[in-house]
This record gives C-alpha cells, structure tokens and sequence, in this order.
C-alpha cells in the first residue's frame, strides 16, 4: 500500500509497512534527522512533529494514520512563531547537547500559535512531554517568554 | 519511495573523498613550522603531552583523520590545534567531546583570546582521534571527563593561539616590510597603524604557513582578556535549535545496514538458545547473529531491526547471572558498614571519642543504582572494509574505543579512523574503561560479515537495563556531640562497589587499596572536627558499574551534607554559621561560596510560610559549589523545589554564561535523581525499570527556578561539568527535614512504582 502525505509542504509516497512509525520514514526514508529517536514510547518527545499542525510523536504515530495528511519537521519549520522561538533559542543559548531541542522547538512553537502570551502554567502544560537530560528547561522556559514578547512588538 | 530530501545529507564516503583529496600545500614546508611548535610552547605547556607534532610520513600513515586534519588550500595550521582558512574562519580543533558541557565554545574562547580574532570567524570541530596529539594530559590519553576540558586546555589552547597569532603578526611585518613590534591585532584584522595597512587572517594565511612557529609565544595577562570572562554566543546553538546537529544516530552513509540488539535480561546471564525464524520472516530483516554482548538484528531499516528484535524467541543460561535483588545487595552492604573498613582517613582516636562522648548520633544512608540515561542512547557506525575499519560516534575516551576496535578486528590502530561525533549527552556513560560498547559495535560489525557499514543502535530499553550504573552504595556515619554542640567525632563507613578494578586504563585510581574514585569526596571534609575517620569496604557485585556525573561525590557529598546538618541541628547551630565555624579560617574557597550563597538567598527576602531552606557545600573536580534549595510539601508528602540558588567558584570564569548553564543543568540533573530516580533489580536480578514511564526524568514543571553566583577568581580554572550535582541533593534533603521533621536515608526521595 502506498501512503501518500505532505511532508514539510511537499507530496510525498512511501510503500513502507503501514504500521511503520511516522518517525523512522521521516528519518530513514527521507532522511530527515532533525527529528529523534528518544524512547519510542511517547514518553520524551525528542521525535515531535507537527501533524496538520499539532504536535505529535512520531515515534508512536504509525504511517497509516499519516495517509493524506501534512506533516512538519523542524527542517520544514517556518513562520513568525517559529522565527521567534529559534531566536530566542539561540540568543540565550538553550541547547546544552542538544538532541532533544528540534522536539522541545516544535513544542514551544505549537504552544505559541495556540497561546501567544503563555503564563508559566500554560508552558508547564505545553512542555512537561518533553524531557531534557541536559535539564535546560530554566532556559527553555525563558525563551519561549522571550519569544512571546518579540511575537507582541 | 521519494528521495527528495537525500540532497541535504551528503554521504559519508562524499566527504571523505572531498577531504582526500590532494592539497597543493600539503607536500610543502608545513612541517617545519609545526615541528617548532611542538618543540617549545605545546610541549612545556602540557607538561606531559607527548607530542603534539607528527611528521608528514607518520600523519600519512595515521589514516584518514589526520587528513582531514589538513588545512584548506591556500589556509594555515600553524599546529594540530588550529586551521586559518582563506576565508578567514578560524577553526579550532576540539580534542574533548562536545556532550552539551560545552568545550567547543570554551576552547575556541581560549584560541579567539590569544589570536584576538573575531568571535564571529570562530569555528569549531571534533579533533580526529590520535593518542599522541590530543592526549587529555590529565589522563595521559585522548578523553575527556572528570570536568577536565577547560582545566588541560587552558595553557594549551591559549598558548596555540598565541602561536598563531605571533606567526601571522610575522607575515604581515614580512609583507609590509616593517618590524612586527608595530603591528596590531584587533577582532581579527592585523593592523600596521603608522602606514594606515591591514590585513585579514586569511590573507596572510598563506604567507604565515611558510613561517617557523614560536618557541615561547608571549601570552596575555588576564587583565588583557577580552573573551575569557565575557559572554560568547554558543558556536553550536544554532545547529542544535534549527535541528541541523549531527549526531550519530543521524548518519546515513550508502549502503547502511541497521542493526538493534538484544541483551541478556540479568547481569552476567547468557544466551543458552535463540530461534530466529520469526525475526527472519520480518520484512526489511537481513541477518540475526550471536555476538558476545547478546544477539544482533540486522536490517534495511529501523522499524525492521526494531520488529526483529521483538520477534526473536530466547532461552537464556542464568547459571552465572547476578541473582541478588537490590534489598539482598542492601543488606550485604550494610553488614559491611558496621565495622570500621580500609582506612581511608583516619585522624585521632575516633572509636575512643566515640565512647567518651555526651551523645552519639547514627544515620545509615541507602544510594539505589542510577542510569545515565542521555537522550541519545549509544550508537555507533562502523564499517570494516578493504581491511580498514572506519568508526563514527560519541567517543568519549577514544584511546580506548581506538583499542577495543582494534582487538574487535584484529587489526593495528594504523587500520582504525575513528570519528568522533558530538553526544547527545553522556553523563559519564560514553565513558568505559575498557571501550566495551565500541567493542560491542565492532561484534556486530564483524558478525555480519559484510563491507557494508553497520549503525548499531541501542533502544532506551537497552539503555535503562544496560548496566553501567552509578553504583549501589550503603554509607553509616557516626558523630559525636560534647556538652557544647561540638562535633567530637565523625565515623564514615562507605560500602561501595569499585568499577575501576581490573580495568586496563583506570586501575591505577586505587592506591594503597583505596579506590579514590569510589569515596572521593568523604576523605576531604573540610571541617575541623579532631576525630575523624573514613572506612572503605569495596563490594562485588555482578551489575556493571560506571562513573555518573560527579562520581563518588553523587553519595558521599550526599551522606557528609546530610549528617553535619543534623548535627548541627541537634547541636542548635544555624547551618550556615555552624559550618562556617567548623570550615575556619582553613578553606577560604569553601567558606566564600557559602558565604555568596546565603547573601544572594538572603537577598530574595526569607523563605514564604510553608517553605523551608536547606543549604549544602560540596568541592569536586577542584570547583567549589554552595547551593541552598528552597522547598515546600506539594500536599501529598511529596516535595517541591521551587528554587535552588548556587554560589560556585571554578578559577578563571573562561565562559560565565556556560558556568551558569552548567549549574543549571547540574542542578535539575542532580535533583531529578535524587527525588524519582531508582534502578533497581528483582528477586532473580532483573531490572525492574525499562524506559522513561518507569525510570522518570525531571520535567519542566518540576525543575527549580535557579540563581547562580559565578565567583571572580584568578586561580587556574576547573571544571563546572559535574561539580553543580553533589550538593543539590543534600540541600533539598535539609530542606525537606527542616520542613517535616523527616530525614531523607533512603533514595529517591520519592520512588515511583516501578
């Protein structure tokens, strides 16, 4: 069976077995890598996505649900909200290792365009699926308030 | 299948070639220049550094990392630790691995200083892994950890750039015709003021390579400094934020075959029977092997190697397996602890006080087994081909990893280029004595027995149940109060078990029977109590162990931070004066970072009702840090942390932002063990927890808010990777018992039900 979908605002098809994680076709098919393999339980978040714009695991996500649908990645990641967070990230140099913060970008990204002025509560929410060994979370907290403000002038 | 995307990930075998290819300037008269380097100002610099030069005929015999070590044509490696391009980037060769402790930046910032280049030209690489040149002089050999990056490079890398600089200083004087003493360097432009000329680094790259290199280059005085000690943007957070770093488990080289692995379900068990027929039938499965470490799934794709793995039917030989549970290894330990141990500090007559003393006070503190668990579990590609072996990952000790692939294929290191790749995390667990997880890569490379290149890849349930653990660990202390609220007496009795012995690189950390990595941290308690002893009993014990970020000092810190504070509690003492009066005028370093941290406490106003605050002081690493957390009941017993704030002093505050990230990190690591986390094993010795439902990780709703107050310094500089761990334990357990009266002997503080 073919699945087709937009990845990243482009038509794509795979033959992958359908219960093949959404995570290992953007990955091994379409090398995509920016997007990581943490747990594979829906319990880290280093594999979120963007599923007709909402987050999602891919790493629980099996491609047969994806048929039709658009997925975004942090490669294809664009917009004012994204523009914003990536900034912030890297004005306050949030990334310790690293590997979990395409995931924790998606997330902080997705809250904003629901939320755009979130109180701490609201980033608690929106965040706490997102694990990071590196415990850089002071930081991700304050950029996406940093953010936030920029997305305000 | 649509391969639209495959254009952004050039092979593997594509950037080799690229790097192979021949350089006009590689035949030249390069050597020279970096003989004289090696000769003088690196040499004397590291002290033990063997050799930071290698003729041209043993680079070429060094494989392909020394290659792509080469400058660009037209560029200038004025030594093994810098590349000038035409371009004007400066890229620093970076021999500790990046794992987010951040020595790519703090490398670079050292180089950048010396150069006076712009920070905007700096860039930064993992160095190839080559004993000789980038040995960690600490360790005598190519690694990092221990908290050493910026304390073995700081000479070194100042004084490599000091080299460059005077080397492109000479060119410009060369090529202006005037004496060097005249010229000016600035943000990366060489200047002659009085003839109103200037010059780039990559244009006088060329000209500079042709130069001999100082013996002694002169080196700033730190009132000079002008990047050490202020802010510097991340060279890697862009990369790590647009999701553009690479890491092993991102490379794709043509032809790769994926493979997953099972692991015995107890320590020290064994295969005794496999049927693979239903991994086999799983399409996109190509092979299954039996390798020492287990069994290997080998497959076109992930999801295969992952199914196959699911699919395997095993019987397993337990005859030699640990079959102890963690409360039998427990109770083992502590019938250790009731006798004195291996002494390994013993001051006055502490049994004789003991006895003699007003009251006496005992505490036993329970330490569970804990894993490192980095977001990216291990992994590794290796390839062996045409008799090479070419292997890329997070090689944290790459003279060993380098040994252990070559005992793997039997081939001479000559044969070996391995590449090193930034980690996502480590935490100590990329760290093996003996390279065994490079070994174990190597297994399932050979095993397969084909050219093709193999990327092993580690589940988080291979992760979690993996062993390496921070070890179990049983501490009974003693201390004696007089009349006064003296501390009289102090007994540390530590059951612990040793992961360096029988290790071919890290045996040497035991001397005189004692295993300085295992109790370090309890022998120097700088407080001036006149009995004192320390008592180490080194326990077997079939769960492989390792060295977790801040080592010794995760339990020992722990169990001295929590029992002076219940002494001096009981003996009616403010925490803080308390042990200020003990620290006396000895520890200067130690008492001006609890004396930071209660000013910078103090200065938030006092604790609201229903919070209380606990403070501890721990040295490691030689970096002194004094934290105060300030914690409430969440109304279930549990507790809250709301803030922690931290005073630390690591010398030379080379980059304050990564300082303070690196507390804050240590901070959130240290407190999420030491409240959730437990590895712990069943009546038959299998590991009850298997991913992050069961072996939880600090969230971002449970992490502290932090203040960190960087202490200035002239002293050399230390490490900051670990030392903000140990004493964030201990504050939160004094805070929790000055807030319910409970003591906190046993973690985590609160266990999951795994």
């Amino acid at each position: 069976m073919t699945i087709t979908f937009k990845l990243n605002g482009k038509s794509v098809s795979t033959g992958v077995e359908p219960d093949t994680p959404l995570l290992w076709v953007i990955r091994d098919d379409f090398r995509l890598t920016g997007t990581k393999f943490g747990c594979g339980i829906a319990q880290c978040g280093a594999c979120t996505v963007h599923l007709n714009g909402m987050p999602r695991r891919s790493c629980v996500t099996p491609i047969s649900q994806v048929n039709g649908g658009s997925v975004t990645t942090i490669e294809g990641l664009d917009g004012k909200e994204a523009q914003a967070v990536q900034d912030a990230w890297i004005a306050i140099d949030v990334p310790q290792c690293g590997y979990c913060q395409s995931g924790q970008v998606m997330s902080a990204v997705a809250l904003l365009r629901e939320v755009p002025k979130p109180t701490d509560t609201d980033i608690d929410q929106a965040m706490a699926g997102n694990i990071c060994r590196c415990a850089t979370y002071v930081r991700i907290r304050k950029a996406i308030h940093n953010a936030a403000d920029t997305l305000e002038d | 299948m649509t391969d639209i995307f495959n254009e952004r990930v050039p092979s593997l075998e594509a950037v080799a070639k690229t790097a192979l290819e021949p350089s006009p300037e590689r035949a030249g008269d390069g050597g020279l220049s970096r003989r004289g380097f090696l000769q003088g100002s690196a040499a004397v610099a590291a002290g033990l550094i063997i050799g930071v030069y290698l003729p041209p005929r043993a680079r070429a015999q060094s494989g392909a990392a020394a290659v792509i070590n080469d400058p660009t044509p037209g560029g200038f490696a004025p030594n093994a630790f810098i590349r000038i391009a035409p371009d004007d980037t400066v890229t620093v060769m970076v021999k500790h691995i990046e794992m987010g402790q951040g020595p790519t930046t703090g490398l670079s910032t050292l180089v950048a200083e010396e150069m006076d280049a712009d920070w905007s030209q700096m860039r930064a690489e993992m160095a190839p892994a080559e004993t000789e040149t980038y040995v960690n002089t600490i360790f005598g050999l190519m690694g990092t950890g221990g908290s050493t990056a910026i304390a073995n490079s700081y000479q070194q890398m100042r004084k490599a750039g000091a080299a460059a600089r005077a080397m492109l200083v000479q060119a410009a004087a060369n090529r202006w015709k005037v004496d060097a003493s005249e010229i000016t360097v600035a943000k990366g432009t060489v200047s002659h003021a009085a003839s109103n000329r200037s010059a780039s680094f990559g244009e006088l790259a060329a000209e500079a390579a042709k130069l001999e290199a100082p013996a002694e280059p002169r080196l700033k005085s730190p009132d000079q400094f002008t990047l050490i000690g202020a802010h510097v943007a991340k060279l890697d957070s862009r990369d790590k934020s647009t999701g553009q770093q690479r890491f092993t488990l991102d490379l794709y080289p043509d032809d790769l075959v994926t493979a997953t692995i099972l692991h015995p379900p107890q320590f020290g068990a064994t295969v005794a029977s496999v049927n693979d027929k239903p991994a086999r039938a799983v399409k996109g499965v190509i092979d299954v092997k039996m390798v020492p470490a287990g069994v290997a799934i080998y497959a076109e794709n992930t999801y295969a190697a992952l199914k196959g793995r699911e699919a395997l039917e095993m019987t397993w030989n337990s005859d030699n397996a640990e079959k102890r549970s963690s409360a039998e290894m427990e109770a083992d330990y502590l019938k250790a602890v009731q006798s004195h141990g291996v002494s390994a500090r013993n001051d006055g007559d502490v049994e004789k006080s003991l006895a003699a003393a007003e009251s006496v006070f005992e505490q036993t503190f329970y330490f569970p087994f804990l894993a490192h668990a980095p977001m990216e579990m291990l992994d590794a590609v290796v390839q062996y081909k045409d008799g090479q072996v070419t292997a890329w990952l997070g090689s944290q000790l790459q003279t060993l990893d380098l040994g252990a692939l070559a005992q793997v294929f039997g081939v001479g290191e000559d044969k070996i280029t391995l590449h090193t790749l930034f980690a996502g995390g480590s935490f100590g667990r990329r760290a093996q004595p003996g390279g065994e997880f490079a070994a174990e890569a190597a297994e399932v490379a050979k095993a397969l027995g084909s050219d093709r290149p193999v990327k092993l890849m580690w589940t988080r349930e291979n992760d979690i149940r993996g062993g390496r653990y921070r070890p179990l660990a049983v501490h009974r202390l003693r201390g004696a109060l007089d009349q006064d609220g003296n501390i009289t007496a102090w007994d540390h009795q530590i059951a612990v078990q040793s992961f360096v012995k029988g290790t071919a690189g890290f045996e040497g950390m035991i001397q005189d029977g004692i295993d300085s990595t295992a109790i370090e941290g309890s022998r120097e308690l700088p407080y001036a109590i006149l009995n004192q002893r320390v008592g180490q009993h080194l326990m077997d014990n079939g769960v492989s162990t390792l060295w977790w970020r801040s080592v010794g000092h995760t339990h020992t810190g722990y169990a001295t931070e929590a029992f002076i504070d219940e002494l001096l509690e009981k003996a009616g003492k403010d925490p803080i004066e308390g042990r200020l009066a003990l620290l006396g005028n000895q520890y200067p370093r130690h008492r001006a970072v609890l004396e930071k941290v209660a000013q910078i406490a103090n200065a938030s106003g006092q604790a609201p009702a229903g919070r209380q605050r606990g403070v501890a002081l721990h040295k490691s690493f030689n970096t002194y840090v004094a934290e105060i957390a300030e914690v409430s009941d969440n109304g279930d017993g549990t507790p809250r942390v709301h803030k922690v704030w931290c005073a630390v002093d690591c010398g030379v505050a080379v980059n304050p932002d990564i300082i303070r990230a690196q507390m804050e990190g240590g901070i959130g690591f240290g407190a999420g063990a030491i409240l959730y986390d437990a590895i712990t094993l069943t009546e038959d010795g299998y590991v009850k927890q298997a991913n992050f439902d069961t072996y939880p990780s600090l969230r971002i709703h449970e992490m502290p808010e932090v203040e960190v107050a960087v202490m200035a310094s002239t002293e050399a500089p230390t490490g900051v990777g670990e030392p903000g761990v140990p004493p964030v334990g201990p504050a939160i357990a004094n805070a929790w018992r000055r807030l319910t009266g409970q003591r906190v002997n046993r973690l985590p503080l609160v266990p999951s039900e795994a």
